[in-house]
């Protein structure tokens, strides 16, 4: 007590203040971290892993993931998950492509529009039921998973979009690159950087965090709630819109399968970033870099020709270490600050 | 003070004739309160008195279901608390409204934050402003502090920061100095009074009557609902204050059966939750009906909480009958004999979906299957011995615990911990939201329980039931015991000094 009381005033603040710049900064070099780990023990074992094409191939895999991970990290903080954000993208991938092959001069620009557009309209679906129906998000979307994915199979009829098919304006996209950076790596680290500002720097952003991490509180404080929530999801859906155009760009060709299963992916990827489930807390950041992370394992475990089995289960032990290691931080940052707390009351 | 009450046309808010109703619950049923510029008025009232319903509707929280608002003459209808901010109404609630995650400076401007260039936040001023905001309030908080883990009174700091931020022409505060120290409080009349100079008015809820005097110009005092009083603070004097907060007699509703006491079957020795409660002593005798008095944050639930197991506790110990339970182990609280009867019967004490008959046997689940699976004849035979002796009504044992009425759940809570045969009952708020009728019958029961020997340390917010019930009144403020009181020695006065911390005699 006497060692506290002789402490020069402001110290106190000074050491909050570094507890919790190191509890942020260390969630994302965390993984930055991993990264730099994982990418350095593969290319021992395997040369071949850091030639130009193949890191290539790495930030192209990332990039659609990591862009549908922004969106689902919007959703997330406040407490709501979009589990149909795969169907989306499957859905808007046909729907690109389907446009494309039967009018090649379209001009791209509109077709990206309307893709977003799409996606755009099933967050809209999303986002009204979770609000105005007030039912929890997971019932929601796990229904409209099913519901979009079933338009996508109706709306194929059995039928693909092929590469042929697609003009070479559009095929590109996925494959050329500015100054050596793919271009789709180039619009996943833009739309990273605007959604991340967006949530960081902005009200609407801030709001999200509040409603998160007090829903009654933030409604107290007179935050539009439902409005909010509303627009997380439709951005989401915009999100995974967007991802579907470039999935079609990257990959040509694409089928009522497209993007199965990219949800289950995407929220892990957002969780191991340090995006909690319960709302509150995480980064678009580090949710793009936990998106960055996971295809990242995937591929080196190819590289390294490790078992599809063993993939599978690097990826769940990673989650659960990253979940292990969030709840330890937070158990640690907790007692340091009820510590601290006591000694002033005390 | 200009305090003439005739011309209501300079009022800043009039609220006329406010009714609210939650299902048969009048939860207000004659609102009616003026304030004016310059204005410190008190509200006064027992707990569920309607104080902070009244509150809720002036904020814009919840509809009135008739009645007439008017700011500046003009009539209102808020939809959310965002209009009644725009209307410069700031309210402090009682319920803790902060976001945990963020920062104490987002917390303050939340919504409002100060913006820059292309509406960005601008993070300076933001820290800038509330630091000023802080320093106003004379503590020494770090803005850019994330507010999990700041003690009760720091978060209490932190709301009135946030009512604070703004120029609000009104400000209301539900309870505010319930967690704060003296010269804190100090600090916040210092505002309080800045405010009325410059012509705010403000609307004080406490239960620190010398707070209300030193502060307040006027007084409205709620009962059951309703506003019984509107006075100048001039003209009341304390007993009058209670009287009318009252309005009854004590003693005839709450019979409690004189039992032989026994030995002491819970010991609970120098417990401590940092942050929340400090050296807690404190033992619970055979046949006792021993109450843990104080105000609301008090630190009273949260030992509760502590002895049955569910939160850990960083120091001391609890024994039952001489055997110590091992800390944080609801299960070894409840081998040793414990029953945990909580404050929050809909989320914690009952499985609404669950039948009566699951519910009310739950804590018996091993003993009522063979092999692992529950036989429903005596599960629904055990059931409905319970019902017959708590006298429930009810329609059908296997109908959920939800279709039945608050006093009616509170019996299945109980038959469901009468059924383990405890030793211990620890009851939170037994009556809370319970008509009349049935609170008598919890009443009659606690005193019968008691009268068979068993121990009973009970928790209430309600003054009547504790000086009526208890055989022994224990009070807590701010987290520490500050007095002991037996059944003789206390009564109103006695038990709302110690819990507004007037007292120094420190409890045995």
């Amino acid at each position: 007590m006497s060692v506290e009381a002789a402490s020069p005033p402001g110290a106190e603040g000074a050491r909050a203040r570094r507890l919790t710049e190191w509890v942020f900064r260390v969630r994302e070099l965390g993984i930055v971290v991993a990264f730099a780990l994982l990418v350095a023990v593969t290319a021992i074992l395997e040369p071949r892993f850091i030639e130009t094409d193949s890191l290539r191939n790495l930030a192209l895999n990332a990039s659609i993931f990591a862009i549908l991970a922004a969106g689902q990290t919007l959703v997330l903080v406040t407490r709501n998950v979009d589990l149909s954000v795969g169907s989306v993208l499957g859905l808007s991938a046909y729907f690109a492509g389907d446009l494309l092959s039967k009018n090649a001069g379209l001009p791209l620009p509109l077709v990206f529009l309307l893709g977003i557009a799409l996606g755009a309209a099933c967050g809209l679906i999303n986002g009204i039921l979770v609000t105005w129906g007030q039912v929890p998000a997971l019932v929601v979307t796990l229904g409209t998973l099913y519901v979009f994915r079933g338009l996508a199979f109706l709306w194929t009829d059995g039928t693909q979009v092929n590469a042929e098919t697609l003009p070479d304006s559009f095929l590109n996209l996925g494959t050329d690159s500015i100054v050596g950076v793919p271009i789709l790596v180039i619009m996943a680290l833009v739309v990273v950087a605007v959604v991340g500002q967006w949530l960081r720097d902005f009200r609407a952003g801030r709001e999200l965090y509040a409603i998160g991490s007090n829903p009654e509180g933030a409604r107290l404080a007179g935050v539009r709630s439902e409005r909010r929530v509303l627009t997380a999801f439709v951005l989401a859906g915009a999100l995974a819109g967007l991802g579907g155009v470039l999935f079609t760009a990257r990959f040509g060709t694409v089928d009522a399968t497209a993007g199965v299963g990219y949800e289950l992916t995407v929220i892990a990827a957002a969780v191991v970033g340090g995006v909690a489930i319960f709302g509150g807390t995480g980064s678009v950041y580090g949710a793009a870099l936990g998106a960055l992370l996971l295809g990242t394992i995937t591929s080196s475990l190819i590289v390294l020709r490790v078992e599809a089995f063993w993939q599978q289960a690097a990826i769940g032990a990673l989650l659960l270490l990253a979940i292990g290691f969030d709840r330890l931080v937070g158990l640690r940052v907790d007692a340091a600050l009820r510590r601290r707390s006591a000694r002033r009351a005390g | 003070m200009g305090n003439d009450h005739n011309p209501s046309t300079d009022a800043l808010v009039e609220l006329r004739d406010a009714f609210k109703a939650y299902g048969a619950v009048q939860a207000l049923r004659d609102g009616s309160l003026t304030l004016r510029p310059g204005e410190v008025r008190a509200l006064m009232g027992e707990n569920g008195a309607g104080k902070s319903t009244l509150v809720k509707v002036l904020g814009g929280v919840v509809r009135r279901d008739a009645g007439e608002m008017l700011v500046d003459g003009g009539p209102v209808d808020f939809g959310s608390p965002h209009d009644a901010r725009d209307a410069g109404i700031a309210v402090i609630y009682q319920e803790p409204t902060l976001f945990p995650d963020l920062s104490i400076a987002e917390n303050v401007v939340m919504g409002y934050h100060p913006l820059g260039a292309l509406r960005r936040i601008d993070r300076g001023e933001m820290h800038r402003r509330v630091q000023e905001l802080l320093d106003r309030l004379g503590v020494r908080l770090d803005p850019e502090r994330p507010v999990r883990g700041l003690s009760i009174a720091d978060q209490q700091i932190v709301e009135i920061a946030k009512a604070l931020s703004f120029e609000a022409r009104v400000l209301i505060m539900d309870e505010p100095t319930a967690a704060l120290s003296g010269p804190e409080v100090e600090r916040l009349f210092a505002v309080v009074r800045t405010l009325r100079e410059e012509g705010a008015a403000v609307l004080f809820i406490s239960h620190r009557l010398e707070e209300v005097f030193a502060i307040c110009d006027t007084v409205t005092v709620m009962r059951d609902g309703a506003v019984v009083h509107d006075a100048r603070i001039a003209d009341m004097t304390p007993d009058d204050m209670v009287r009318r907060m009252v309005g009854r007699e004590l003693g005839a509703l709450f019979p409690k059966q004189d039992a032989k006491v026994g030995e002491a079957v819970l010991q609970v020795h120098r417990l401590t939750r940092e942050g929340v409660f400090f050296d807690v002593s404190f033992e619970v005798r055979a046949g006792e009906i021993v109450a843990l008095a104080g105000l609301v944050g008090a630190g009273r639930s949260e030992v509760a909480r502590a002895i049955f197991g569910i939160d850990k506790p960083d120091a001391g110990h609890v024994e039952v009958a001489g055997q110590r339970l091992a800390p944080g182990r609801p299960l070894s609280a409840m081998r040793a004999g414990i029953g945990f009867v909580p404050e929050d019967r809909r989320q914690q004490g009952l499985v609404m979906d669950l039948s009566i008959a699951r519910n009310a046997t739950i804590t018996r689940m091993g003993a009522l299957s063979r092999l692992g699976l529950i036989r429903g004849a005596s599960e629904n035979r055990l059931a409905r011995e319970w019902a017959t002796r708590l006298q429930l009504k009810f329609h059908r044992l296997d109908n959920p615990a939800g279709f039945l009425s608050g006093g009616n759940q509170q019996k299945v809570v109980l038959a469901k911990w009468l059924a383990t045969e405890p030793k211990l009952l620890i009851l939170d708020e037994p009556t809370r939201g319970i008509d009349v009728g049935t609170k008598a019958e919890v009443h009659r029961l606690m005193s019968e329980l008691a009268g068979r020997g068993l121990a009973v340390l009970m928790i209430s917010s309600e003054l009547p039931e504790v000086l009526g019930m208890a055989d022994r009144v224990l009070v807590m403020h701010e987290g520490r015991l500050t007095a002991e009181l037996s059944r003789s020695e206390a009564d109103e006065e006695t038990v709302i000094r110690a819990a507004t911390g007037q007292v120094t005699e420190a409890a045995a």
